[in-house]
C-alpha cells in the first residue's frame, strides 16, 4: 500500500473540515502512514466470501409508531446556539450550494 | 465520621440508607467533602454538581421518611462520565468544542438514575470524545491514578475509575468502546463492566463509534456493579440498537458466586509474551484459583483476534469521523473564527481545528480516509469482514465454554506522558479488550492483585456470550470472594491514601 | 459579482431535429406522516421557526434516530404502485457532507440497498393527435430525510450569493422524504419536455391516490430535479445537466425545453456540455449554472450503525399491496368505460384538469354528458380567461346539480341555464337566486303561451296551411316566433305540444 501523500492529507482535512496548519499536515501525514501500515494487517485476512458485520447484534424492523411526541421548547432548542436571530440559528454566509 | 462513609460499598450504603442509619444527604455530603479534599490532586471530576446532588439526596430522604418503598440504590451517590447528556449540567465530553454546553435533555441512563434517585455528584474526566486509553487526551488536563499520581488511571473513562478508586464516589457510569470501562478498572484496581451491546441505552451517550459504544457500571465490588447494572440496563425505544426482552438477573448471579462445573476458556491469543510478567503471573494464579474453585479451565484459540486491533482502528475512526461531523459550531458548542468575513465552510473548519485536540483530529482524518471512495473496500469494508471473523471465533469458543478469560490489559498503569505522542503504543493497550466490542459480548474487569514488579493493580477480564451478562457477575463474584478471603480485605484497601 | 451571461439558444424544433434528448427525473416526495422520519416531532407546514424540533432532529450530541413505521410502509406502497420489486433486505446509510441546513452533517439515506427497485410508470402523454403512452422505467425508490430551511439575509437579492449571513429553521429537518429515480428515458424525441411534465403530473396523481403525501409542489412537498442530455442520432449518450428544484409542472416542461435548446447551441458550437447542476428561473424560463460536478463529491457512504436493517418479508409486502387503492391509470380506464366515451373525449377531460370534478358531478347524480358539457364548456373557458383552475371558480358541483334539476323539471332550458351560470360566476348567488334575480324562469303558464301561439297563427296563415296538410316540421317557424315573443323564456317542447293541439292535421 502506497503511503498517503501530503496532498491527500490536505484533501482529507478539507473533506473533514479541519483547518490544519502546515506543521500539522506534516505531522499527521507521518502519523497516519504509521497507523495505516499497522491497520493494513486486516488486508492479510482472506475474507472474500465473508459477509460484513455492521452491527454486533442484528435485529430487523426496529420501528416506532408514527406518533407525535413533545420536543424541545424554542428556548431550549436555541439555548446552545453560538448565534441566533429571529428565532433561528444564525450561520455565516454560505458560498457553496448544497450538493445533491 | 464522613471518611468512613466514603469507604462503604454501594450495597452497604444502600442497606444503611434503607435502615435509616444514615441519610442520603449525609452520604452525598461525605462524597462531596472527599471530592473537595482529594480531587484537586486526582482531577477525576470536570464538574461537581453539589447543589443538584444534595437536592436529589434530600428528596430521596423525604420520600423515605414518608414511608415510601424505594429501589435498592435510592440515595446512593454516583459519578457520571462526561460523555452522558444531563439536562442543565455542563457536558463537554472532555472536549473544548463543547465547553460550557448544557444539554436541554437527559440521556436515558440519566433518566434512570433520576427515577431511582441516585444523587449525581458530577461529571468525570475522560479522553476527549472517549478517544484514548489514559485520560491524557482530555482537553481539561489528565486525571491521576489514585495508586500512583504519576501514572495514568486508564482511559477513556479514567475519571470515573479514579473517582471510584479514590473513594470520591461508590459508583460511577462509564462507557466502553474498546475498553474504556475495563482498562481503567484494571489499572485502578476497581470493577468495571461492559454489558452486551444494546443492554444499556445509548440515547444521550455522545457517540464515539455507534456500533461499539456501550455504557456500564464502575464500582469497587462485583455486587455493587451488579446493583448499578440492574438500574441502567433495559430496553429503550429511543435507541434502535437497544435489546428487547428482560435483563438477566445480574444481582442474583453476583450472589450465587459459584463456578463449580463451569467451563472457562483461556484465550490463547489474549495472553503471552507481549504481556507484562506481573500481569501474566497474577493471571495464572487466577487460573489456578478457578480450578481450585471447581471450574473446568481449558485453552481456546481465537486466531482472528490478531486482526481485531486493525479492524477496530478502522471501524472506530470511520464511525467517529461521521459522528463528530455535527460539531461544526453552528447549533451548539463553541464557534471560532467567525469574523464576519469568513464563510460558513471556513468557520466550520476553524471551529473544528481549534475545538478538537490532536487525537480526535488524527482519528477523524483516519476515518475520513477509510471511508473515502476508492478505499472503502480495502479498509472499512475489509474491517467489517474481520469483525464477522472475530464473531465466529467467539461463537466457536462459546460452543465449548461458558465464559472466556484473559488479562484485561497487557500492562499495569503506565506513567503519564509515556505514550501520549505515540498513538500506536497507546492503541496496543486495548489489544485484549477490543475483540469484545467488535463482537458485542459483555465483559467484566476486576482486580486480581498487584504486579510484583511495580505494586500496581492487575485486572482479570471475564467474557460471556452475548446477552448472558449474568455469567460475568457469577464468575466475578466467585473470584472476588476467594481472593478477598486470601487477602483478608478488598484489594482497593491497599491503595495509598 | 453576479454577471449573468445568457447563452445562445437553438430554436426548439431545430434542436430536436439535430439531437436526440435523453431524460432522467429525480423526484423527492415529502411524506405526509404525522411525525418525522426518525423522531416524534410534528411535520406541519408553516409552523413558527424551530418549534417542531427535538434533540434528534437538531442532532444534539447523544441523540439517536428511530425509524417511523408508517414512513416505511408508505414507501413500500409507493414502490408497489410503481411496479417495483420490494427488496427483501435493505438498510439505511449515511451520506456525509457538511452543510448548515443538515444538523448531523450527514443525511440518513439509502445507498446501495434501496427499499424498492426496477419499476415503471406508464405515462399518458397528450400529443397533437391524441395520446401516446410512454413507459418511464424506475431505477429506485429510497427513503431519506429532509433538511432544514435556510433564509439568506443581507445583500440585495435574498439569494445565497451576496448574502451576509443565513438563518436556519430546523422544523423541516428530518421530515421523511422518498426519492424516486427514473432510469434514463430515451427515444422521446421532440416530446421529451411533455413526457417530463406528464411523468411528474401522473406521479403526483399516484402519490395523491395512495394518500402518502399532499404532493403540493408550491409548498415543496414534491420537488423535481430534471436531467437531460443530448446526443446526435445513434450517437453515444451525451453529458447531462441536472436542473434542480423545478417546482411546478409547467416549469418541468419549460426547464427541459430550455435545456434542450441551450445544450443544442453548445453542441452546435462544437463545445462540450458541462456536467453541472443548474437552477431554473421562473421569471424567464431559463436555467443558470449552479454547482459544478467536476470535482466529484465524496460522500463516504457507509451503513448507518444507529439503525437496524429493514426486512420486507413477503407477507408484509402482500398485506401492504392489499391496501393499495385503485390507481389513477386503472381508475381512468374504469371511468371511461362507465361513461362510454372515446379516448379523445376522455383525454380532453384529463387535459382540462376536469376529471375529478366531472367524476364527482356524475357521482352527485348528473349525467356524464351534462357534467362534461358544463365543466368542459363555459366553465373551462371562464377558468381559462381568469387564469385559475376549474376548482377555483365560484361554481360548485351543487350548483350544477341544481341547474340540471331545473332543466329536467322544465323550469330552465339550456340557454337559460347558461345565463344561470353566468350569474353564479358574476357572484349573484346560487342557482335559484340567479333565476329569481334575473327572472329566468320559463313561461309555464299555458294561457300566456296560447295567447302568443294564437297571435303567431294569425300572422302566418301559409305556415298554418302547411302544418294542417301534415308537414309538422313547418311548426318550427311558429315555435320560433313564440319563443321570440316570450324572450326565450318558454319551454319549446311545451309550445310545440300546444301548437299541435291547436292545429290538428286534417284528414
Amino acid at each position: 500500500m502506497a503511503d498517503l501523500t501530503r496532498e491527500q492529507v490536505a484533501h482529507l482535512a478539507q473533506l473533514a473540515r479541519l483547518d490544519l496548519s502546515p506543521d500539522e499536515l506534516d505531522h499527521y501525514n507521518e502519523q497516519l502512514n504509521v497507523i495505516l501500515a499497522a491497520v493494513a494487517q486486516v488486508g492479510e485476512v482472506a475474507a472474500r466470501d465473508v459477509p460484513a458485520t455492521s452491527h454486533p447484534i442484528v435485529m430487523t424492523n426496529v420501528f416506532r409508531p408514527d406518533e407525535v411526541r413533545p420536543g424541545l421548547s424554542r428556548e431550549d432548542a436555541l439555548s446552545g446556539a453560538p448565534a441566533a436571530q429571529d428565532d433561528r440559528f444564525r450561520v455565516p454566509r454560505i458560498l457553496e450550494e448544497e450538493p445533491s | 465520621m464522613t471518611a468512613d462513609i466514603t469507604r462503604l460499598s454501594a450495597a452497604t450504603l444502600a442497606a444503611e440508607l434503607a435502615g435509616k442509619q444514615m441519610s442520603s444527604v449525609e452520604a452525598t455530603q461525605a462524597c462531596l467533602d472527599r471530592i473537595a479534599e482529594v480531587d484537586p490532586q486526582l482531577h477525576a471530576f470536570l464538574y461537581v454538581d453539589a447543589e443538584g446532588a444534595l437536592a436529589t439526596a434530600a428528596s430521596v430522604d423525604r420520600r423515605r421518611d414518608a414511608g415510601e418503598e424505594l429501589p435498592a440504590l435510592a440515595g446512593v451517590p454516583i459519578a457520571l462520565k462526561d460523555v452522558m447528556a444531563m439536562r442543565g449540567v455542563p457536558t463537554t465530553v472532555g472536549s473544548k468544542i463543547l465547553e460550557n454546553w448544557r444539554p436541554p435533555y437527559d440521556a436515558t441512563v440519566v433518566s434512570r438514575l433520576r427515577e431511582v434517585g441516585l444523587p449525581v455528584l458530577g461529571k468525570t474526566n475522560m479522553d476527549e470524545f472517549a478517544m484514548g486509553s489514559s485520560t491524557e487526551y482530555s482537553a481539561y488536563g489528565p486525571t491521576r491514578n489514585p495508586w500512583d499520581h504519576d501514572r495514568i488511571p486508564g482511559g477513556s473513562g479514567g475519571g470515573s475509575a479514579a473517582a471510584v478508586a479514590g473513594f470520591e464516589a461508590p459508583l460511577a457510569i462509564g462507557t466502553d468502546t474498546g475498553g474504556s470501562i475495563r482498562q481503567p478498572a484494571a489499572v485502578t484496581g476497581t470493577v468495571g463492566v461492559k454489558p452486551t451491546y444494546g443492554a444499556v441505552s445509548r440515547y444521550g451517550l455522545v457517540a464515539l463509534a455507534s456500533s461499539l459504544d456501550q455504557a456500564g457500571p464502575c464500582a469497587r465490588s462485583v455486587m455493587d456493579a451488579a446493583l448499578l447494572h440492574e438500574v441502567i440496563a433495559g430496553h429503550d425505544p429511543r435507541d434502535s440498537t437497544s435489546l428487547p426482552g428482560p435483563v438477566p438477573d445480574v444481582v442474583k448471579a453476583a450472589r450465587t458466586a459459584d463456578v463449580r462445573g463451569l467451563k472457562v476458556g483461556l484465550v490463547k491469543e489474549l495472553n503471552g509474551p507481549g504481556y507484562q510478567a506481573g500481569v501474566r503471573q497474577r493471571f495464572s494464579e487466577v487460573v489456578e484459583l478457578l480450578t481450585a474453585l471447581g471450574a473446568d479451565v481449558r485453552e481456546v484459540s481465537c486466531p482472528n483476534f490478531t486482526y481485531a486491533l486493525g479492524a477496530y482502528y478502522l471501524i472506530l475512526p470511520s464511525e467517529a469521523s461521521s459522528n463528530l461531523a455535527r460539531f461544526d459550531g453552528m447549533r451548539y458548542g463553541i464557534r471560532l473564527g467567525d469574523d464576519g468575513e469568513a464563510n460558513v465552510e471556513e468557520v466550520m473548519a476553524r471551529t473544528r481545528e481549534g475545538g478538537f485536540g490532536p487525537e480526535v483530529k488524527r482519528r477523524i482524518m483516519l476515518g475520513t480516509y477509510a471511508l473515502s471512495s476508492g478505499y472503502y473496500d480495502e479498509f472499512y469494508g475489509q474491517a467489517q469482514k474481520v469483525r464477522t471473523l472475530v464473531q465466529r471465533d467467539f461463537a466457536a469458543a462459546f460452543a465449548d465454554c461458558d465464559v472466556l478469560i484473559s488479562p484485561t490489559c497487557p500492562t499495569t498503569a503506565f506513567p503519564i506522558g509515556e505514550k501520549v505522542d505515540d498513538p500506536l503504543a497507546m492503541y496496543l493497550n486495548d489489544i485484549a479488550t477490543i475483540p469484545v466490542n467488535l463482537a458485542g459480548n459483555g465483559a467484566l474487569s476486576m482486580p486480581i492483585g498487584l504486579a510484583p514488579e511495580d505494586g500496581l493493580p492487575v485486572g482479570l477480564q471475564v467474557i460471556a456470550p452475548p446477552r448472558l451478562d449474568d455469567r460475568l457477575y457469577n464468575v466475578g463474584a466467585a473470584v472476588e470472594a476467594a481472593l478477598e478471603d486470601r487477602w483478608g480485605h478488598p484489594l482497593i484497601e491497599e491503595a495509598p491514601q | 459579482m453576479n454577471t449573468k451571461v445568457t447563452p445562445a439558444l437553438v430554436p426548439y424544433d431545430d434542436a430536436v431535429a439535430r439531437y436526440e434528448p435523453t431524460l432522467g427525473l429525480e423526484v423527492h416526495v415529502e411524506l405526509g406522516t404525522a411525525s418525522k422520519m426518525f423522531c416524534g416531532c410534528p411535520t406541519a407546514f408553516g409552523a413558527p421557526a424551530n418549534t417542531q424540533v427535538c434533540p434528534v432532529c437538531l442532532a444534539l450530541p447523544g441523540s439517536l434516530p428511530v425509524v417511523n413505521a408508517t414512513a416505511v410502509e408508505s414507501t413500500i406502497r409507493m414502490g408497489l404502485a410503481l411496479n417495483c420489486t420490494i427488496v427483501e433486505n435493505c438498510r439505511f446509510a449515511r451520506k456525509n457532507y457538511f452543510y448548515p441546513d443538515m444538523p448531523k452533517d450527514y443525511q440518513i439515506s439509502q445507498y446501495d440497498e434501496p427499499i424498492a427497485i426496477d419499476g415503471y410508470l406508464d405515462v399518458e402523454v397528450p400529443t397533437s393527435d391524441g395520446v401516446e403512452t410512454v413507459r418511464v422505467e424506475i431505477e429506485r425508490v429510497h427513503m431519506e430525510e429532509d433538511t432544514g430551511k435556510l433564509t439568506h439575509t443581507g445583500g440585495a437579492t435574498g439569494r445565497i450569493h451576496g448574502a451576509d449571513y443565513s438563518l436556519v429553521d430546523y422544523n423541516r429537518a428530518g421530515i421523511p422524504l422518498v426519492e424516486i429515480v427514473t432510469k434514463i428515458v430515451p427515444g422521446t424525441g421532440a416530446l421529451a419536455p411533455e413526457v417530463g411534465k406528464a411523468y411528474v403530473s401522473q406521479l403526483r396523481d399516484l402519490m395523491r391516490s395512495l394518500g402518502v403525501s399532499d404532493v403540493r409542489m408550491e409548498q415543496g412537498s414534491l420537488r423535481c430535479d430534471a436531467n437531460v442530455s443530448l446526443a446526435p442520432p445513434d450517437g453515444p449518450l451525451g453529458t447531462r445537466s441536472e436542473t434542480k428544484n423545478v417546482n411546478s409542472l409547467r416549469s418541468v416542461e419549460r426547464a427541459l425545453r430550455y435545456e434542450i435548446r441551450r445544450q443544442a447551441a453548445v453542441l452546435d458550437a462544437g463545445e462540450k456540455v458541462k456536467q453541472e447542476t443548474r437552477h431554473f428561473n421562473e421569471d424567464d424560463g431559463s436555467t443558470s449554472p449552479g454547482r459544478s460536478k467536476e470535482e466529484a463529491e465524496d460522500y463516504r457512504y457507509f451503513p448507518e450503525p444507529d439503525l437496524m436493517p429493514v426486512s420486507a418479508q413477503p407477507e408484509w409486502v402482500e398485506e401492504l399491496r392489499a391496501t393499495l387503492p385503485e390507481l389513477p391509470a386503472a381508475h381512468r380506464k374504469r371511468l371511461q368505460s362507465e361513461w362510454g366515451i372515446s379516448d379523445f373525449d376522455m383525454q380532453s377531460v384529463i387535459n382540462a384538469g376536469a376529471l375529478e370534478l366531472v367524476e364527482a358531478t356524475v357521482a352527485a347524480g348528473v349525467s356524464q354528458a351534462a357534467a362534461r358539457k358544463w365543466w368542459m364548456g363555459e366553465l373551462a373557458r371562464e377558468a381559462n380567461d381568469r387564469g385559475v383552475g376549474l376548482s377555483e371558480l365560484p361554481v360548485t358541483i351543487d350548483h350544477i346539480v341544481r341547474v340540471e334539476d331545473l332543466i329536467s323539471s322544465g323550469a330552465l332550458n339550456d340557454k337559460l341555464a347558461r345565463k344561470v351560470f353566468e350569474g353564479i360566476l358574476a357572484g349573484e348567488g346560487d342557482a335559484d337566486e340567479v333565476v329569481a334575480g334575473r327572472k329566468l324562469e320559463l313561461v309555464s303558464d299555458d294561457g300566456a303561451l296560447l295567447a302568443a301561439i294564437d297571435e303567431a297563427i294569425a300572422n302566418m296563415p301559409e305556415v298554418v296551411a302547411k302544418i294542417q296538410s301534415g308537414k309538422q316540421q313547418a311548426a318550427g317557424a311558429i315555435i320560433g316566433a313564440v319563443m321570440k315573443a316570450t324572450k326565450g323564456q318558454a319551454d319549446a317542447g311545451r309550445v310545440r305540444a300546444l301548437l299541435l293541439e291547436r292545429l290538428p292535421a286534417e284528414g
